[in-house]
């Protein structure tokens, strides 16, 4: 389950918005709980392939790192990340499995429709190695304020 | 000098997102670690005994891959290695 506030909810299927026609990506800082990660922030990044950017995201590991060291001075780490699908569906891809390597992390994708967001899906990278590692779909659960919980049920499903 | 840990590897590292190694160059706190943690060893190389395409390590705030000596670059211990799994996708 990926747990997060309505404000990072809504920033990221922003930041989406604003990137479109182009993949928006950021990272989630937060702590993982249990079966859930619960994001505490969302930290925009710039997606550096500008030669495909329509289709393509890539976060430079240099601002990973800086971002990573930022989490550890606020005591949080890095439970997972975000990317939008320009006029495609919030389905992971081929390409978002192939480049998936945090086990554990939570992988948000936002469709963004003629430059409105859609479905915003969350799935979780399981497994224990590359071999072994598979995309599940996870529930979302956002926390409004006004509200005790809005929640998004998704069905579950194992997939490769 | 300090190792920071990501959290899909801190499985294999007792849980500990930072781990003290004493070394003089990278290569040798690279080795440390994973003297320490064995269990971290097929997740950061090869079978050819590489790094992983896709396992970043920063020495503070660049690329090992980039740095004139690489794996042979000095170290003290003020500095820090960062481990960084790369994240990358598309449609």
């Amino acid at each position: 389950m990926l747990k997060l506030n309505g404000q990072i909810y809504d920033a990221i299927r922003r930041h989406g918005e604003e990137t479109y026609p182009h993949e928006c990506c950021g990272v989630l800082l937060g702590r993982s709980a249990g079966e859930a990660n619960k994001v505490e922030d969302a930290i925009r990044a710039g997606n550096t392939r500008t030669d495909s950017a329509h289709n393509r995201y890539n976060i430079a590991p240099q601002e990973l790192v800086k971002i990573q060291r930022v989490g550890r001075e606020r005591g949080l780490d890095i439970v997972g990340f975000y990317h939008s699908h320009p006029d495609h569906p919030a389905q992971w891809s081929q390409t978002d499995f192939a480049e998936a390597h945090w086990l554990g992390c939570s992988y948000v994708i936002t469709a963004v429709e003629k430059g409105v967001a859609q479905q915003t899906n969350s799935f979780l990278l399981t497994g224990t190695t590359e071999e072994d590692k598979a995309f599940m779909t996870e529930q979302i659960t956002v926390e409004r304020f006004d509200s005790a919980e809005l929640s998004i049920e998704l069905a579950v499903e194992r997939c490769r | 000098m300090n190792i920071h840990i990501p959290t899909p590897l801190r499985t294999f590292s007792d849980k500990k997102d930072t781990v003290i190694v004493n070394a003089t160059t990278v290569g040798e706190a690279l080795d440390a670690l994973t003297e320490k943690h064995p269990d971290l060893r097929k997740h950061l190389y090869s079978e050819e005994g590489k790094l992983r395409s896709f396992v970043n390590v920063y020495l503070n705030d660049e690329d090992i891959r980039y740095l004139p000596e690489r794996e042979s670059t000095r170290v003290s211990e003020k500095d820090a290695l960062s481990i960084i799994p790369s994240i990358a996708g598309g449609r």
